[in-house]
């Protein structure tokens, strides 16, 4: 007998702030209605997912100096949503990202505790590290982090943030009515912290919660991102939906564990996926293509260009040819508050490589962008689209997927009625939870009580 | 819905009170959660928290606050005390409210969230959400820290060391104006960021492409002393425009935090004369503020031990004093007694010019019921309480109409 299948993880994201999402449709949304978001927990709970996952942004984006006004734009609090979320749901887990340049880790480490307190142990932190003075420009330390020293300040933010978490072995409520003892250690909760970044002391007031720590997530593909997560993230996100960038990034990813003293299972590969569903294989296309026409107008592939060219393209026809001017290299001013700018590290080569792709394809502006950016990971009838994503992770191209849907709040339903089925058929996906924490569904220890045996500053 | 009511009711009084409670763990006397009812394992309990709201609801009140603070609960003012017998450690205020607001229909819900250390863009945003989801019943209960050992939390800034007997020196006076000088910029910053998207400002124009129309959006470019802040929201408007914004206040410089910048204070007279003074104080402040016009609650605050049976509080509250192994003292007015003489006191006290209470239960799983179930019913038969919701979000049941959006041009 052969060895047996892995079991899938399953989350959901729900659709934001990019061109990715679809709001032009009448079935399409709020995206900040409470309702919204209740209905899309209540279908990834439905479907037994392992959690649901909300991105963050601090800032507006902007281009050209102007609010980007083509995608959705707006989103709520990610800790009071997440909140709220867990009244409306049982198991599912919670996944937040928080930002640990705007933030300071006693207030992180407090909403963190709470959240997963008051959602029975469901809590997950997604720790990104935006640095820019663009989005300092909300806040009152300002966009003081030079850029190098983002990793060395979310490291410090989360080994800080995990010293707080650890001030409570979690035995040291007794509430003896009786004798009167409310607490059986008066210094529950201290530490001292002393480093580059922090300089912090006292007592942390959150009493250690149900999962002792949130799920820690790691999201970022650079060399520095790659050990961050390798060294201490339970799960760690990324963009590789094709099998074969999948299976580099997981061999590379966890590869790298051992030298951390960790091993294979303790670090989850989950790569973001988008998927479009039909009746069949063909009208699945046929939708996919429709799908990627409403996710990319002229108006939003001009934008995207920018991003590389950092260049006002507002001239330039979107159903015409690329640009024959080269990009600017200077400082990205154009397009400010997107990620995607810093994944063009080398526009003059993007340039060339898609001059040369659109005219030997044929393509305008709007094809190009369509064609190289906006490819969903699964397409096909749920038969196919189960078999692919089971055999996608049965080769190692990632532990599970995280399934952004194009459409608010129902992009998930379908997914629900019609894949996840045929995956428990399959045996390779729960059919009901086994724990009640996102550590239970994720497969991952709990941290133990007293990770900390020594008391800081006793 | 009238701004504010001034018809009296045919069977007694006068203007219907505004009733709010105020929780913080197993209630306000530090022996609390050694009572029968007290449930002390269960205040990290999401269950705790809706139940308790859930009862505070079917009372009709207003709204509810949740104490917080960035250190462990102290028996002392500017210092940790090492007490083991007390009720310590709390959730964060901001997230107990959000959980309950799902499980909730009418109830207002305003937790405390502390300036001195957070910052006012998060918290702008956190407080529209509670809005969002709560569909219109949030606010915010703003406080300064002047604790050394809350800013060693933060290692941001350094605040001075001083006892309880230094409080009205000139340090300690100067920082006192200081951080209230900053509260105060931060609720304007809170408030500019709610009215930075106009309520219109999302379009879904599907035949230019456009999500928003930008024009509707604001930069609020804010420039203070303390700290400057640009803008616009992550979040759109709240449903409520402005979540009610409110704060305690013990002394002139908080006085003038509520005469300038909240829609409710909380104030703690002991006795009818002293509520004429503050209130006084007050609406002169808020006068030369320029807000004359503009309705500012204030409410007082009293901590309260509710029995039936004549006599039967103060017994229960001098059993309560014995487990703690002192008298119980607070700044606001400590009440026992039976519900009738409450509402006797209520009345009486309303007559200054406070448009309600925040009542502080001493016991949460006794008095709390005392107030739902002895207190309501009594103002309601005196025909000076609501006996149904008659709004559906907080601005409506204090008679606060929506405010315009500073920024929108018509």
């Amino acid at each position: 007998m052969s060895a047996p299948l892995k079991q899938i993880h399953l989350a959901a994201h729900f659709p934001g702030v990019n061109n990715t999402t679809v709001w032009s449709d009448p079935e399409a949304g709020s995206h900040i209605e409470f309702s919204s978001f209740a209905h899309f927990a209540r279908t990834a709970e439905r479907a037994k997912f392992d959690f649901l996952f909300l991105a963050e942004g601090l800032r507006l984006r902007e281009q050209g100096g102007k609010i980007y006004d083509l995608d959705v734009v707006g989103r709520p609090d990610t800790f009071t949503i997440l909140t709220a979320l867990a009244a409306v749901t049982d198991r599912l887990g919670l996944t937040g990202t928080i930002n640990s340049t705007f933030n300071e880790p006693y207030e992180v480490a407090r909403q963190f505790a709470s959240l997963d307190h008051l959602s029975g142990g469901r809590a997950a932190w997604n720790v990104v590290t935006s640095w820019d003075a663009f989005t300092g420009e909300n806040f009152r330390r300002g966009g003081f982090l030079p850029q190098d020293q983002r990793y060395s300040r979310a490291k410090e933010f989360l080994a800080t943030a995990t010293e707080l978490f650890d001030s409570w072995r979690g035995d040291e409520i007794v509430a003896d009515q009786a004798s009167g003892t409310f607490l059986n250690d008066a210094r529950a909760g201290a530490f001292a912290h002393q480093g580059q970044h922090f300089d912090i002391a006292g007592q942390f007031n959150v009493p250690r919660s149900p999962q002792g720590r949130p799920v820690i997530f790691q999201a970022g593909d650079s060399e520095e991102g790659r050990e961050f997560a390798a060294a201490g993230a339970d799960a760690i996100f990324s963009r590789y939906s094709t099998l074969k960038e999948g299976q580099a990034f997981y061999t590379d990813v966890k590869g790298r564990l051992a030298r951390h003293g960790r091993t294979h299972d303790q670090l989850l590969i989950l790569p973001a996926a988008t998927f479009v569903l039909g009746d069949t294989d063909a009208e699945a296309q046929e939708l996919a293509r429709d799908v990627r026409r409403q996710q990319v107008s002229g108006a939003t592939a001009i934008k995207h260009l920018e991003f590389v060219w950092n260049r006002d393209l507002s001239a330039y026809d979107p159903d015409g040819p690329l640009p024959d001017i080269d990009p600017d290299p200077g400082e990205h001013t154009i397009a400010r508050g997107r990620a995607q700018v810093r994944m063009y590290r080398d526009p003059l080569a993007v340039a060339r490589e898609w001059r040369e792709l659109a005219e030997a394809n044929k393509w305008s502006i709007r094809d190009l962008v369509i064609e190289t950016g906006n490819r969903q990971s699964f397409i096909g009838s749920p038969a196919t689209v189960a078999e692919t994503i089971n055999s996608f992770v049965q080769a190692d191209a990632g532990d599970g997927f995280i399934l952004v849907p194009h459409i608010t709040p129902g992009g998930l339903d379908a997914f629900a009625d019609t894949v996840v089925p045929l995956l428990q058929e399959r045996g390779v996906f729960r059919t009901e939870y086994e724990g009640a924490t996102l550590r239970d569904h994720l497969g991952l220890a709990h941290p133990g009580t007293g990770a900390h045996q020594e008391r800081a500053a006793s | 819905m009238s701004e504010s009511s001034t018809t009296s009711s045919s069977t007694s009084s006068s203007t219907p009170l505004h009733l709010a409670v105020a929780l913080d763990g197993a209630g306000w006397h530090p022996a609390a959660w050694r009572e029968p009812h007290a449930r002390p394992r269960e205040l990290f309990d999401a269950a705790y928290w809706t139940d308790v709201v859930t009862e505070a609801e079917r009372g009709l009140l207003d709204f509810v606050t949740f104490e917080d603070g960035l250190s462990l609960q102290s028996s002392h003012r500017t210092e940790p005390d090492g007490r083991t017998d007390q009720v310590r450690g709390r959730l964060d205020a901001v997230l107990i409210a959000s959980r309950v607001a799902p499980v909730t229909r009418h109830i207002g819900l305003v937790p405390t969230a502390v300036a001195t250390h957070t910052e006012p863009f998060h918290i702008s945003k956190a407080i529209a959400t509670l809005d969002y989801v709560s569909t219109g019943r949030a606010g915010l209960r703003l406080r300064v820290s002047r604790r050394r050992h809350e800013a060693e939390h933060f290692g941001r800034r350094t605040l001075p060391r001083f006892g309880p007997e230094d409080l009205d020196t000139p340090v300690v006076r100067e920082l006192t104006a200081e951080l209230f000088e900053e509260a105060a910029d931060y609720i304007e910053v809170v408030r500019r960021l709610w009215d930075s998207w106009e309520d219109d400002a999302e379009v879904r124009d599907v035949a230019t492409g456009r999500f928003i129309d930008r024009d509707k959006l604001h930069y609020i470019d804010f420039e203070g002393r303390h700290f400057s802040v640009k803008g616009p929201s992550i979040t759109p408007r709240p449903p409520q425009g402005q979540p009610v914004v409110s704060a305690l206040a013990h002394q002139s410089v908080p006085y003038r935090l509520v005469a300038t910048s909240t829609d409710i204070g909380y104030i703690t007279p002991h006795d009818t004369d002293q509520a004429r003074t503050v209130i006084a104080e007050i609406r002169a402040a808020q006068a030369a503020a320029g807000r004359a016009a503009e309705p500012v609650h204030l409410f007082g605050d009293l901590v309260v031990f509710l029995d039936d049976e004549p006599g039967a509080a103060a017994a229960r509250l001098e059993r309560l004093d014995a487990l703690a192994g002192h008298p119980y003292t607070s700044d606001a007015k400590v009440f026992s007694g039976t519900p009738a003489q409450l509402a006797d006191l209520l009345l009486t006290w309303q007559r200054t010019g406070l448009s309600g209470f925040r009542l502080r239960p001493g016991v949460i799983g006794h008095d709390l019921e005392a107030i739902t179930r002895g207190l309501v019913p009594e103002l309601q038969r005196r025909g000076a309480f609501r006996r149904s919701y008659e709004a559906d979000t907080l601005r409506g049941l204090l008679g606060l109409a929506r405010p315009a959006n500073r920024y929108a041009t018509v």
